[in-house]
């Protein structure tokens, strides 16, 4: 029974130029659930994906629609939902491919999704017909004091 | 409102030095993917990323890598990557792109590998 649970959301105009503003509002609510700045970048950068699909797919790049960033925090976990009402685009029905097969592709799409499967630990989508499309992406806390050094980063 | 992302070019040698600066988003990649393309057409094949102010990147981002390594091989150079920040290269490392791209520490590596590629081949 988690003994607190906070709701932050945020609602932009569905053109890429939002991108970053969605992405410091992650960041923002991330910082604040205790998420260091390495884990908070990847949140920012999932959440990123998830809403660059809904423009380029749902709403195929017309800026007059809205996207819908909902973000849960509570004990155990930090969720995050990305609602449209675009043309229903599911990305978990998307394969998964290694990484030189979208290459070979091409698919920068494809990559976002890979990004969204690789940060996140759970990851579904539901249509509400004719109301709204919704991509759920759940991060678990970890539990505390795992400084994760950097896996051979250049310095 | 500050452009959030720019690009500024030099050479080294016959070498291509793009210094990527701020967020590499889908909003800003058709800009790179411009500029890379540029370079291309105008016979520049050896390039290399300086990705010290590099603030971030998606996969709109690595897409414009993955769209024209290939064709900068295919004309005897590459695009190299180097100097790219702790929080910037866990996201290429997510994707597995160490092992595809030429990732250096420093620029100076970054085109000294160009020069060891390139002496008699």
């Amino acid at each position: 029974m988690a003994s607190f649970e906070r709701t932050f959301c945020l609602q932009v105009p569905s053109s890429t130029e939002n991108l970053a503003l969605i992405r410091e509002f992650v960041s923002a609510v991330g910082e604040q659930a205790g998420f260091d700045e390495n884990e908070t970048l990847k949140l920012a950068l999932a959440v990123d994906e998830a809403c660059t699909n809904v423009i380029e797919h749902a709403y195929q790049n017309e800026e007059t629609h809205e996207v819908t960033v909902r973000v849960t925090v509570d004990e155990d976990a930090i969720a995050f939902e990305v609602i449209d009402r675009g043309r229903g685009f599911d990305p978990t029905q998307e394969p998964a491919l290694p990484v030189e097969e979208l290459i070979r592709r091409r698919s920068s799409g494809g990559l976002g999704l890979r990004l969204i499967r690789t940060i996140m630990d759970d990851v579904q989508y539901r249509i509400v017909a004719g109301q709204k499309n919704e991509l759920r992406m759940v991060k678990k806390r970890r539990p505390a004091k795992s400084a994760t050094p950097e896996p051979g980063a250049p310095r | 409102m500050t452009r959030s992302f720019l690009i500024e070019t030099r050479n080294e040698g016959d070498v291509r030095i793009l210094a990527l600066k701020g967020f590499l988003d889908a909003h800003t990649a058709p800009r790179f993917e411009a500029a890379i393309e540029e370079e291309l057409r105008g016979g520049r094949s050896r390039l290399v990323m300086d990705c010290s102010g590099l603030d971030y990147i998606s996969s709109a981002g690595l897409g414009v890598f993955m769209t024209f390594v290939d064709e900068a091989r295919g004309a005897g150079g590459d695009i190299k990557l180097a100097s790219i920040q702790p929080k910037v290269y866990q996201i290429f490392d997510v994707l597995g792109f160490p092992a595809l791209f030429d990732i250096q520490p420093t620029v100076e590596e970054a085109v000294a590998r160009f020069g060891s590629a390139a002496g008699e081949g």
